[in-house]
This record gives structure tokens, sequence and C-alpha cells, in this order.
């Protein structure tokens, strides 16, 4: 008994005088690993389960800025050393992994995530742990964590510009469909207030749960309704379910297009153009868009994983984030989260999808909105987009509609 | 009117995907009496048969059409080895049967994951499949998914071909004498052994058939037989355990009630008044919709 306490303190002891800062005890943070000339990054995706047609390919576009920044000298002197953990598509193993990377590889950031259910599962773990989280994908907003950078669009960057563009489109009667979990329902609730204050009218409203492949139901609801336009917030592989049968009831992208926030440049190859052609998407990237950064990225990724792999917003939006980390970092001369994100405000990056700029009062970044519409390529060309990068507004304040939600 | 017909119809449809999934439950476990989890594998086996089939066949038609008799042969002979290497071992052990072909349920998962990879994948319906005939034309037309047509007409044919087969050939007739009283089909010169390899293969095979209907519906990744297995068993307990028309019955009522419950409803709720509706149902005729009189006395 004596023996097993004995050996658990030298454990203990070892493992502090590894750390940086040696003061440190167990109710404190816990710190990245600087020693050394690398320093550890987590990767936290979806390898595998229903949402692993999208999370793959944003892991792939991680390792490709970090090879990138690794071959012109690292950060602060360091390499990027990688480490991927994989998600499972399950809430619990996210928050799981996300605790293995921070305690035991004591990476300096952490990058990933898709569902809204997956940050929400992994936001406590980072703020107890006081480690960072870089999240590349669109979102429903109303949310702020100190130790979170969202990279990816917030509500007022993506789904209020696409109503905005339903509304120019003199579409009055809307069907919501989704998956059923915290951002198609959030989401969801944001689009109703927004028709309520802009003359539209939901007709319905439609969730399925996650991964499910049954959508016969809601396709003739959907066909009954008569409604002007759907906006879809499925994830994952239901969408190829949901428009096989879209089709097969005889719906076409003229007679009632749909607008789609999660559908981007890889899942239209998985699900089919056949099936897509026509159909609206809201994002704030495409691989398509003009620019010398984004021929770059896009030439830089087709060599190294094939010449028919297609690029896409969140991968773009997760190939910035290491980059805006990078500058963070150099800013800062420091991996200390604290330090990082102290130095963030206002830093700016060279994107694909054009200049972004850190908006360090909420950790969001500025971004341009833009409606795409999908070819028999399978390509998404740009019929629309903002102009400028709209400022970051999470909590919709500058929104007179949005006062209620919460 | 013709959003209630269309909805019957989408009804009929997820019946026929239902009585394809558990038609082959419905001859291993039904009428062998053997628990077999890894029966959504073979389903799963069919499934990406169809898509290596795709792959190198061209033509989605083509490769559908050939997928059938392969898928069949493919997950038949899964079922066979399972039964040959491990259920023989087992029987009248039924606890550790479901252990072992659970850990088989397991295992060909991972396995489909190392040959295919983690991330789901998608074959392409054939371009007929992937429209719809219009059965009521003008201002508000009444359209069937011509993929749900399909589906619903394979399930026909398999259920009619099982039935045949139980019924007039001399295997079936076996089979069945095997499920009302094995030893004494045993003593009248029957191999029971053999009765049962072959019972296994082609309930086996059939959930390989099962497999490629459901290529047409969603995606095909290494969990997909876990998402239906329940379904199935379900069919078959509400059903009567050892009796085809229940199993085909139930399926039907089943796929009307979840649809026109999730039309009215939501898909959630709908789940759970389907599941109270079965549980309710069971407590009133806990031996299933039909039952074999047997005059065994176990």
């Amino acid at each position: 008994m004596a023996g097993t306490a004995a050996l658990a303190a030298v454990v203990a002891l070892s493992a502090c005088g590894a750390k940086t800062n040696s003061g440190s005890t167990s109710d404190k943070a816990a710190q990245a690993d600087t020693s050394g000339d690398t320093i550890k990054v987590g990767l936290l995706n979806s390898l595998s389960g229903t949402m692993a047609i999208s999370e793959v390919t944003v892991r792939d576009s991680l390792k490709l800025a970090i090879d990138e920044i690794n071959a012109s000298g690292g950060v602060l002197g360091k390499k990027i050393k990688p480490i991927s953990e994989d998600g499972a598509s399950d809430w619990p193993t996210f928050a799981e992994k996300a605790s293995k990377l921070i305690k035991e590889d004591r990476v300096a950031a952490t990058f990933g995530c898709w569902t809204s259910a997956s940050r929400k599962a992994v936001k406590p773990v980072f703020e107890k742990n006081r480690s960072l989280l870089f999240y590349p994908v669109q979102y429903e907003g109303l949310e702020e964590s100190p130790y979170i950078f969202y990279t990816g669009a917030t509500t007022n960057q993506q789904i209020v510009p696409a109503l905005d563009y339903l509304k120019s489109q003199g579409k009055k009667k809307i069907y919501l469909v989704g998956s059923d979990y915290v951002f198609p329902r959030t989401a969801n609730k944001e689009i109703k207030a927004y028709a309520k204050a802009n003359g539209m009218t939901v007709l319905g409203e439609d969730y399925a749960p996650l991964g499910s492949t049954e959508f016969s139901t809601i396709a003739n609801k959907v066909k009954a309704s008569k409604a002007d336009a759907v906006f879809n917030t499925l994830n994952g592989d239901s969408n190829v379910a949901f428009f096989k049968e879209y089709k097969s009831a005889g719906l076409t992208a003229t007679r009632m297009p749909v607008v789609s926030v999660s559908i981007a440049e890889e899942e239209v190859k998985s699900i089919g153009s056949q099936y897509l052609a026509g159909q609206l998407t809201a994002w704030n990237y495409y691989q398509t868009t003009p620019g010398a950064a984004n021929t770059t990225f896009v030439k830089a990724y087709k060599a190294k994983y094939g010449q028919d792999k297609p690029t896409s917003d969140p991968m773009e939006a997760a190939y910035t984030s290491v980059y805006l980390w990078k500058a963070m970092v150099e800013k800062a001369k420091s991996f200390d989260p604290e330090k990082v994100k102290a130095a963030s405000d206002g830093i700016t990056f060279e994107a694909p999808e054009g200049k972004v700029t850190v908006d360090g009062a909420s950790q969001h970044i500025y971004k341009t909105a833009r409606i795409g519409k999908v070819g028999t390529d399978g390509l998404i060309q740009e019929v629309w987009n903002s102009g400028k990068p709209i400022k970051p507004d999470p909590f919709l304040k500058g929104y007179s509609w949005a006062s209620g939600l919460s | 009117m013709t959003v209630i017909l269309g909805q019957m119809f989408t009804g009929v449809s997820i019946g026929a995907v239902l009585l394809l999934i558990a038609l082959g439950l419905s001859l291993t476990f039904g009428q062998m009496n053997v628990i077999n989890m890894a029966h959504g594998e073979f389903i799963m086996a069919g499934a990406y048969t169809t898509y290596v089939l795709q792959k190198s066949i061209a033509g989605a038609g083509l490769s559908l059409i050939v997928a059938l008799p392969v898928a069949f042969l493919v997950s038949g002979a899964l079922g066979a080895l399972l039964e040959w290497l491990l259920i023989r071992r087992l029987y009248l052990r039924p606890l550790d049967t479901l252990l072992v072909t659970w850990g088989v349920s397991l295992m060909l998962q991972q396995l489909a994951r190392d040959i295919f990879g983690a991330p789901n994948v998608q074959t392409r319906a054939p371009d007929v499949l992937t429209g719809n005939i219009t059965v009521i034309g003008g201002d508000d037309p009444l359209t069937f998914a011509s993929s749900r047509l399909f589906i619903l007409g394979l399930a026909v044919a398999a259920v009619v071909a099982l039935s045949l087969t139980l019924r007039l050939t001399p295997l079936g007739r076996r089979i069945r004498a095997v499920v009302q009283n094995r030893d004494l089909a045993e003593v009248s010169g029957i191999s029971t052994g053999r009765v049962d390899l072959t019972a296994f293969f082609i309930g086996s095979g059939l959930a390989g058939i099962a497999g490629v209907a459901l290529t047409l519906v969603g995606p095909i990744g290494p969990t997909m037989g876990t998402n239906v297995i329940i379904d199935a068993f379900l069919v078959i307990v509400v059903g009567g355990i050892g009796q085809l028309k229940g199993s085909v019955i139930v399926a039907f009522v089943l796929g009307v009630l979840q649809s026109v419950l999730e039309y009215s409803t939501t898909v959630s709720v709908a789940k759970v008044l389907v599941l109270v509706a079965i549980v309710a149902f069971l407590q009133w005729r806990p031996q299933g919709l039909y039952t074999v009189r047997t005059r065994s006395l176990v």
C-alpha cells in the first residue's frame, strides 16, 4: 500500500518536472509542452461514422497547412507536430479525446470539431483546462467561449445573408428541414424570427435524427406544402438520402430550390451532382472563388491529395485557422493561450476566401458571405456575395428581430 | 387525397425495406432459433458488394442486376461459414450464440472499415431508378419513386421465392421438418446438420439482397447493419417466430404506421409511438401475431 503511494508520488513529481512551469498543481490548467524543437497541436475530427464524409477533408486540410508552415521554418523556430484523434461522430468521444490531447499530449492548441454538438461537448474541457480550440465550421451563433476561436461563419455571415438572398428572389414561403441536434434547432429558431420580421412564412419544420436515411415522408411533406424554397440544415450523409428522395418526389431546383448550409464541394461529390445541380448553398468560400491565394491553395491541396479532390469552405476555414494561430503566436512570442488570445485582435491573413481579420473581442473573424449554385460538374459557382467582409455578430445584437433569442 | 395516397405508398415502401431486411432473419432466427446478431453485417456485405461491382463494372444498371446474385452468394457464403465454424457448436445455447455472433458482428464491421475506409460510401443508382412514375397526373400529381417500386418488387419476389422453396421443394420440406421436430427429423434420416447449413446460407443470402436494395436508399457504411438489425428483430418477434406470413403482414403494418405517424408528428415521435404500439401488442400477444403449433414439449 505504502509502495503504491510512493510510486504515485514519484509519477506525479516527474510529470511536474517535465512541464515548463514546475509550479503547476493538479487543479491548475494543463500546460502545453514547449520543451524540445517541436510543438504539438491536436487535430480532433470524426474519421469514422456519419460525419466522416465531411470531417476527414478538414483533417487533410489542417495537415496541408501544417506541412506548409513546417516547410517554411515552423512557428517560433519550432516544427509543428500534429496529433490526430478520431471523434468518431460521437460527442462524448470528442470530449474524451479533447481531454487526452490537452492532458496527455499537452498540445499548444487544438484544431477541429464540425457539428455544434461536438463543439458543445468539448467546450467545457477546453475552458476548464484553459487550452485553445480553433473551430473551422459555420455554426448557429449565440456562443462565445474565451478558449475557442471561430474561423467559420457565424449566423450573420451565412444564414442571415442566405435569407436576405431568398427574400430578394421573392421566395416568401419556406420549409425547414434539419438534423435533430443543436445547430439546426437553433438556426431554425433564428430563421423563424427573421421570417416573422421580414414578411416570410415558415410552412413547416422537420427534423430527422443525425444519420437517418429514411426521408420519403419528409419529401412528401415538403412537396405537399408547396413552399417557394427549402432551407436545409441537415448534416452528414443524411443529405445523400434526402436529395435522393427529393428528386424521386419530382421536386427540382427550378420548382423548389433548396438552400443548404452544410453542403460544400466534397459533399456534392459524395451525393452526386445529378441530384444537386441547380441547388443553392450558402458559404464564405468556394473552390471557384477568384484570387491568387485560392489558386495556390487549390493547387497545393490537389498536389497533396489527388487531382479529383475538391476544396471546400470548412477546409479553407481550417487551413486559415492554422495560419491565424501561427500569426497570433508570433505576435505574442509565446505559446501561452492567454498571451495568444491577447495578441489575436486585428491579426490578418490573406486567406483563399480573401483577406480575413480576427475580431479579438468575439474571437470570430470577418468574412464575406457568398451564395453559390451547384453546377453539373460538381463545382459551386458564386451567384451573389456581400461585397465586403461582414463583421462577426454571434449574438445578432445588430438585428432587432433577434432580440428575443438566446 | 394524393397526399394520403402518396403517404400510403411511402408506408408500403418502408414496409418493403423492413421486410427485405427481416426476411433472412425469419429463416435463421424464426425457423432455426439462432439469434444472429451478425445478420446486419451480412446486409452490409451485400451493400459493399454492390459498391465493389459498380467500381469494376461500368454502368449502374448492369452492376445493380449483377449485384443481386453476387451479393446473395457473398453474404450466403459468409453466413454458411459462420454456421459451420461457430454456430453449429452452440446449438441449444442461445445466450452464447448471441454473444458470439455479436462479437463476429463487431469484427466484420472493423473488417469493412479496414478494407473500405471508415467514411461511408455511395453508389450511383441507374438513371431509370432516380426518377418517378406519375400515377395520377394533373395539377396535384401523385408520383411513385421508381427506386421504391424496384425495392417493393424485389421484396415481393424474395418472399414468393422463399415461401415456394419452403412449401414445394424437398429442401423446404426438410427445413420445416427440422423446425417442427429436430429429433424426429433426424431419426427419419434427415441430415439436420446439412439442413441447418443450407438454411443459414439462404437466410444470410437474403440479407445480401437486402443490402443491395439499401444502396438505393442511403449511404453504405460499416455501421449500417447495426442501424437496421433492431427493426429486423422487431418484425420477426411481432410477426411470430417461425412464421413467414406474420413477418410479411407486420413489416407492412409497421411501415404504414411509421409513415402515417411521421406525417402527422415528427420522425422521433413516430418512432416512439411505433415502439409503444409494439410493446402494447406484445403484452396482449406475447407469442406474436402467428405461432407454429407443434407437438413438441418444449
